[in-house]
């Protein structure tokens, strides 16, 4: 970025790192709209992807949430009648419920675990081999880790539960109960994930600058209270965001469940992917599960906006 | 140069963005092929144990039309109906497929199936060597066939003989047991007595610690409620007189209301609480059947295509009892039936057609009855599976006894049933989990009556 800003056209910095190449060109004019051609060629890739994608499922999956499709023949408009629907359908409200649990504990425990990690990489494991090992259960796929686990819990046969009988305690239903059934599944996908979380972090706590904390050292300030006064607060972007991939990560959980409960026990861990899911592919109702995806997507823009608005974590502290 | 390059990449986008769209608007069900009696044809089906057995079929049948070949492919159960729906909408769906009784109506509502009337007709398929009822489980609110009946099942007992034999239970006993809602009759007095904690003391016996439980009288796969009880309490609640809807097939009201169900789904959730059945929640990612197998239980429901599996396990003597007489002295069974369907999306439909008939002949019929895996549509094939089972020394009365006496009742074939399926499971499961009473089920009942009202 600083590169950037040291041309001396401001207003063509953008395109200044071609500009030596470039040189040969006749007119300014010209010149930019053979680059305007150059970047159309490389934009285009990521634009077919972004339409194929992204934008034409989304506005398709909008207006299917409008109507009644079964996939097989044609979708029937019906208005708000999904919407109106699921704002009496219990369990709807119940996913709604089972979701946030999932996310809150997910969330609270992954970032503070993840955090204290990333200081432990920044300050003690300085082994390149450690930082690795951490992320190591990120590299394995969703569904092996949640299928490892559904064994390893298992009631009957999994090792855990052994070992608890060992120390005399009575068996725990993991998977089975359903107080356990969502806070098994948060923890699964902590464990999954919190090495990669904490590597972000990591990242973010060695832009600070080592200056501040030795200015903190000369004021005398203790351990605790940089890392309270000091380092959260200018880790706060980098935490934001962090918060944010993983806030939206979490709410759209789905391997977990799809091959372990599948929405149960009883209505336990039918979150909203899930349930989603259970409506379109299952019961092809692709309206009514549209419908459903349309409101997971607002609800995700909303918490999404609201992180990074009082958050601020488009601003840096260390400018 | 570049400028073309652009217009280029923007073309195929805009080509494939057409492309995407036009394909989903999908196949609205039409054959739009010929109807040519040559070539390829594709054939799906669930069942890994019956692979085999079909497999022969296709070869005999390439032997005797040499102008056509089946191409068969086998998904499981899980992935099959998904999968199967996916190809329909996307024109990929097999030729001929094994239809299932819970999932055709579906087809026929968006006219995926082709009306087999006029070739049975004009090829003089005999519609009477079918086991009583089964070929007319397959013709439609219009009337048509859809379906011709390659075979059926019911359900039965799987006991562990040598539990039986040390708890005192003589065979005879075993086949003669009696049930009710109130108190269970000896039904339950097996299941109890059959049960054993860790300390060696029987259900039935004073001390009893029904919370270390090391053999459950009876195994339990779940609530079962997304398959209307099939296995698990259906041949129960019939014999009190319920039954599922108002009328079979194309019923529109659903009985889940019913004290006569309530009563019974109330007795067999108690079951787990006395401990004589495992809690639901100690049976999430285990698998009833290898449980039995593992000799945790000692008896076990479940259909006639199980056998296979009950009689491949080591160590196990397996005894198979019928199923409990009601309170009114008769037992009742779910009759199930498949069929093999012909795609309407399909090129080839005459070869389609030709092969859905060979495997409703006593020609593949007979060779799936010799594999001893399932009993087949046909009467006489039937029989001849009965001495498969027979010569592989074991004995199958307890399932053909129900159609012998017929005491068998239709599954239930309902629009709606994979939504009917997606209320009624987590329902039923809170009952036998101890969360709910049997009443609950009655706003359920509701929800599901409203998928019809509309």
């Amino acid at each position: 970025m600083t590169t950037l800003t040291k041309k001396p056209d401001p207003g063509l910095s953008a395109r200044a790192p071609r500009k030596s190449r470039k040189r040969g060109k006749p007119s300014d004019g010209f010149r930019g709209i053979g680059d305007l051609k150059v970047a159309l060629f490389f934009i285009a890739p990521a634009m077919v992807g972004l339409i194929l994608f992204y934008l034409v499922p989304t506005i398709r999956g909008i207006y299917l949430s409008f109507t009644e499709y079964s996939i097989l023949g044609d979708p029937e408009w019906i208005g708000a009648r999904n919407y109106e629907r699921i704002a009496k359908d219990p369990l709807f409200w119940n996913a709604l419920g089972v979701t946030a649990e999932y996310v809150v504990i997910n969330i609270v425990l992954q970032t503070a675990l993840a955090l204290g990690l990333a200081i432990l990489m920044h300050r003690v494991a300085k082994s390149t081999l450690i930082r690795g090992a951490l992320l190591m259960p990120y590299l394995m796929a969703n569904v092996i880790a949640a299928l490892l686990w559904f064994w390893m819990l298992d009631y009957q046969i999994g090792i855990i539960n052994q070992i608890i009988e060992w120390t005399g305690l009575p068996r725990v239903a993991f998977f089975g109960s359903e107080q356990w059934a969502i806070p098994t599944q948060a923890l699964i996908n902590t464990w999954r994930h919190m090495g990669y979380t904490a590597l972000l972090i990591f990242a973010g706590l060695q832009a600070i600058p080592n200056s501040v904390y030795e200015a903190a050292s000369i004021d005398g300030s203790k351990a605790m209270n940089t890392f309270w006064r000091i380092t959260l607060p200018l880790l706060r972007p980098v935490l934001v965001l962090v918060l944010v991939v993983t806030v939206i990560g979490s709410f759209q959980v789905f391997d977990t469940v799809a091959v372990t409960t599948a929405g149960g026990p009883v209505n336990a861990t039918r979150v909203l992917q899930f349930y989603i899911y259970q409506r379109a592919f299952n019961e092809q109702d692709f309206g009514y599960g549209s419908a459903l995806a349309v409101i997971l997507f607002l609800i995700l823009a909303i918490v999404a906006f609201i992180q990074m608005k009082f958050l601020r974590g488009n601003q840096s502290d260390l400018d | 140069m570049m400028n073309k390059k652009a217009i280029g990449a923007v073309a195929v986008a805009a080509a494939a963005v057409l492309a995407l769209s036009s394909c989903s608007g999908g196949n609205s069900g039409g054959s739009s092929g010929g109807d040519s009696a040559k070539g390829e044809i594709s054939y799906w089906l669930w069942d890994a144990n019956q692979l085999p057995a079909y497999q022969q079929c296709a070869t005999d049948f390439t032997k005797a039309n040499p102008d056509i070949t089946v191409k068969i492919t086998q998904t499981g159960w899980d992935d099959y109906w998904s999968k199967l729906t996916n190809g329909m909408a996307s024109g990929t769906a097999p030729d001929v497929f094994t239809d299932h009784l819970s999932k055709y109506p579906d087809f026929l509502k968006t006219k995926q199936l082709v009306a087999l009337d006029d070739a049975i007709t004009k090829d003089n398929v005999d519609l009477s060597q079918y086991n009583e009822g089964l070929a007319d489980l397959w013709v439609g609110q219009d009337g048509k066939r859809y379906g011709l009946p390659k075979d059926w099942d019911t359900v039965a007992l799987f006991y562990n003989q040598k539990m039986a034999a040390d708890a005192g239970i003589t065979p005879e006993q075993m086949g003669s047991l009696t049930w009710n809602a109130q108190d269970g009759g000896t039904y339950e007095k097996a299941i109890a007595h059959l049960t054993v904690d860790k300390n060696g003391k029987r259900g039935d016996e004073a001390g009893f610690d029904k919370d270390n439980v090391a053999v459950y009288g009876l195994g339990l796969p779940g609530s079962d409620a997304e398959n209307a009880g099939q296995t698990q309490w259906s041949y129960l609640s019939a014999t009190t007189g319920w039954t599922t809807t108002d009328k079979n097939p194309w019923g529109t009201h659903f009985n889940y209301d019913d004290k006569k169900l309530q009563d019974t789904i109330d007795w067999w959730a108690s079951l787990a609480a006395k401990g004589y059945m495992p809690k639901l929640e100690t049976t999430v990612g285990a698998n009833a059947a290898d449980s039995f197998g593992a000799g945790k239980a000692a008896i076990n429901s479940n259909g006639s295509w199980m056998i296979g599996q009950y009689t491949s396990y080591k160590g196990i003597d397996l005894g198979i009892a019928p199923t409990p007489q009601g309170p009114e002295g008769k037992r009742a069974s779910m009759f199930n039936g498949l069929a093999d369907s012909v795609w309407a999306g399909t090129k080839k439909k005459d070869a389609a057609i030709k092969w859905v008939e060979y495997l409703g002949s006593t020609a593949c019929q007979d060779v799936v009855a010799s594999k001893a895996v399932v009993f087949p549509a046909i009467t006489t094939s039937s029989e001849k599976a009965a001495d498969a089972f027979k010569a592989k020394n074991v004995d199958v009365s307890a399932f053909t006894q129900h159609v012998k006496d017929k005491t068998t009742f239709m599954l239930p074939i309902t629009d709606n049933a994979s939504k009917v399926a997606g209320i009624m499971k987590p329902a039923v499961d809170a009952v036998i989990a101890g969360k709910a009473p049997a009443s609950s089920l009655t706003a359920a009942n509701e929800q599901v009556n409203a998928l019809f009202a509309k």
